[in-house]
């Protein structure tokens, strides 16, 4: 393999790698944006679509009626519903409450969130890497020395037209309007008539339904799911949407996709036993020395 | 030293007429947590600062003494003090290239320190033993009239020493938040602004509350170490830092006996669970989440009305 090659390998791994940590990324951003709430537990609500899809996946009843790729749409389907169901719950009944309390408290509830869904998924589906089915064709294609799977092609496609929905989403309708407004001014909105509440909630969905379709998307390209890979995704979601810059959407899909490159070069060309030290030093450093992130116009203030 | 503190000790003392070895070692385990919860109540409940990665100076302690123990011989009467030296050193160090950062930014940053630590002990094979850690620390020896006694794998003096080391640290959180610098640290965390306007230097404070407190972590680390014998990096993980949080939290941030009933609610737990271990995370999940609903000030804190109405 010539260097070039390695190169671009490495850059088409880390496009893959990026475009899931830009749809988790996404959920924190939108989150962020509307109610200033850091949601630890947003990597398990990704992680939770992944078991959901899975068990959809290994029902043999329906395995026996179906195609593989209508059965894949139907698991898919029901990710995203588990997803903004747990979405939905986890903000009516323990965000909501807090909304009002200083925001260490509503930060602890969050880590709560996430120690609680870990464990019980734990629990529930045990603590071993779980073997996700492989049902996308191993289509392979060999471009000047650099392989492209058709998943990888799947994955690309999938993120790009999710996100373009997102952005029409949430310029053109009045749902989107409204979502921007509340994040201008909640109080504004109240006496606009907007129903704020309804429309936190319908945010905490659409980010709990971009994070499904990241973990199925996660759990075919990388064949085993595992109850804590939610913590790490979500981590380094929650790092791609600081490097864009946090309440900015443009900026979780930029900053998702760059420190998914970064990742796979450092672990490409350095070492991958450092790979999530790298991760960290980025955090680190663009939380101390730039965080607005690359496009953001949210300056983060307050304690 | 109000009449409880004096009951609690006197009480801890008495206990290992009643408790049999496998108790002692669980109550040992406690008082180090408790250690810890009132290094991290300096910080989160004094200061107001939301700290994830306090568990990387527990760990800085500890391979320090683990360090010097092996390479050198240092004896643990010598060996924690280094150990306090250098978590404070790291602590310090941490807490001032993240200075200008607040809330929860903070709270991410010295989660990614946090990990970015125990991420270098698991790597650095070749001086920490990597995932396996470091085996083989010498226990903790006393020269008593008789000869030498040694502290080998018995439970009581580890009891004994543990609880002398959180009577100490005791002292020193209980007279710093009596002192100039704890109201200024609790001015500076009820408002930023007016404290640094009253003429409190809010970085200076933020970075010494920082270093008092990784000093705590570091003298319970090196304890820690000389305990087991062993240290490996998956002690210090961030559950670790997510567990003393939540007995700070439980406790009652800002209030010391808070700090050491968390501790010993989520020390002794999750023992007479035994059998349920796997439901123990869980738990503590859930009673973080129910806690912020319905206590946020915690078990033994005050909340912002009674705390105001306290200061007229």
């Amino acid at each position: 393999m010539t260097a070039s090659q390695l190169f671009l390998q490495q850059l088409s791994n880390g496009l893959t790698l990026g475009s899931i940590y830009a749809l988790i990324a996404l959920g924190y951003t939108m989150i962020y944006g509307v109610i200033q709430l850091i949601n630890f537990a947003h990597g398990e609500v990704f992680i939770v679509g992944a078991y959901a899809a899975l068990c959809v996946m290994s029902m043999t009843s329906l395995q026996a009626v179906m195609p593989w790729w209508l059965l894949l749409g139907l698991a898919i389907v029901v990710a995203m519903f588990v997803s903004a169901l747990l979405g939905w719950v986890m903000e009516r009944l323990a965000y909501r409450p807090l909304r009002t309390a200083p925001r260490l408290n509503a930060l602890i509830t969050a880590i709560g969130m996430s120690f609680f869904l870990q464990n019980a998924l734990m629990l529930i589906f045990g603590a071993t890497d779980r073997s996700f089915p492989n049902w996308v064709p191993a289509v392979r294609w060999d471009i000047g020395g650099v392989t492209l799977t058709l998943m990888h092609i799947i994955i690309w496609v999938s993120s790009a037209l999710m996100m373009l929905g997102l952005h029409f989403l949430v310029m053109k309708t009045q749902l989107g309007m409204a979502m921007r407004a509340t994040s201008q001014d909640q109080k504004a909105c109240y006496l606009l008539g907007i129903p704020v509440n309804r429309i936190i909630s319908m945010t905490f969905m659409i980010g709990a339904v971009f994070a499904s379709v990241g973990g199925v998307l996660f759990g075919l390209n990388y064949g085993t799911i595992n109850f804590h890979d939610g913590y790490m995704m979500g981590l380094k979601a929650f790092t791609a949407a600081v490097l864009g810059g946090i309440g900015n959407l443009p900026g979780a899909m930029i900053g998702g996709l760059v420190l998914g490159i970064l990742e796979s070069m450092g672990a490409g060309y350095l070492s991958s036993q450092w790979k999530n030290v790298f991760a960290f030093v980025i955090l680190v450093i663009i939380l101390i020395f730039k965080p607005r992130g690359l496009l953001g116009e949210r300056v983060a203030e307050r304690a | 030293m109000t009449k409880g503190t004096v009951t609690f000790f006197a009480i801890s003392v008495a206990v290992p007429l009643v408790a049999n070895a496998y108790q002692l070692d669980v109550l040992t385990s406690v008082l180090i947590y408790a250690m810890l919860a009132l290094g991290l109540n300096l910080i989160v409940g004094l200061a107001g600062l939301l700290h994830l990665g306090y568990a990387a100076f527990f760990a800085i302690g500890a391979y320090t003494y683990a360090l010097l123990n092996i390479h050198w011989g240092w004896s643990f009467w010598v060996g924690w003090a280094p150990a306090v030296l250098i978590a404070a050193l790291g602590s310090g160090l941490v807490g001032a290239s993240a200075l200008r950062v607040r809330g929860d930014y903070l709270a991410i940053v010295t989660l990614g320190f946090g990990e970015i630590i125990r991420l270098i002990f698991n790597n650095l094979d070749q001086w920490t033993g990597g995932p396996n850690g470091l085996l083989g620390i010498a226990h903790p020896t006393l020269w008593l009239p008789q000869g030498m006694y040694d502290f080998s794998v018995k439970s009581l003096p580890y009891y004994y020493l543990s609880l002398v080391l959180l009577g100490g640290v005791w002292l020193f959180c209980h007279r710093l938040s009596h002192s100039r610098l704890g109201r200024a640290w609790m001015a500076m965390r009820d408002d930023e602004l007016a404290a640094a306007c009253m003429g409190i230097p809010v970085l200076k404070m933020k970075l010494l509350v920082q270093i008092c407190g990784g000093a705590v972590a570091g003298l319970a680390g090196a304890f820690f170490a000389a305990k087991q014998g062993t240290v490996t990096p998956d002690s210090f993980d961030f559950i670790q830092s997510v567990m003393v949080l939540s007995m700070v939290v439980l406790g009652g941030m800002g209030s010391m006996r808070g700090a050491i009933l968390g501790a010993m609610l989520l020390g002794v737990l999750p023992e007479m669970l035994r059998g349920a271990d796997q439901y123990r995370m869980l738990v503590f999940g859930l009673s973080m989440i129910v806690m912020m609903r319905l206590r946020p000030q915690g078990l033994l804190g005050r909340s912002h009305k009674e705390s105001q109405l306290a200061a007229h």
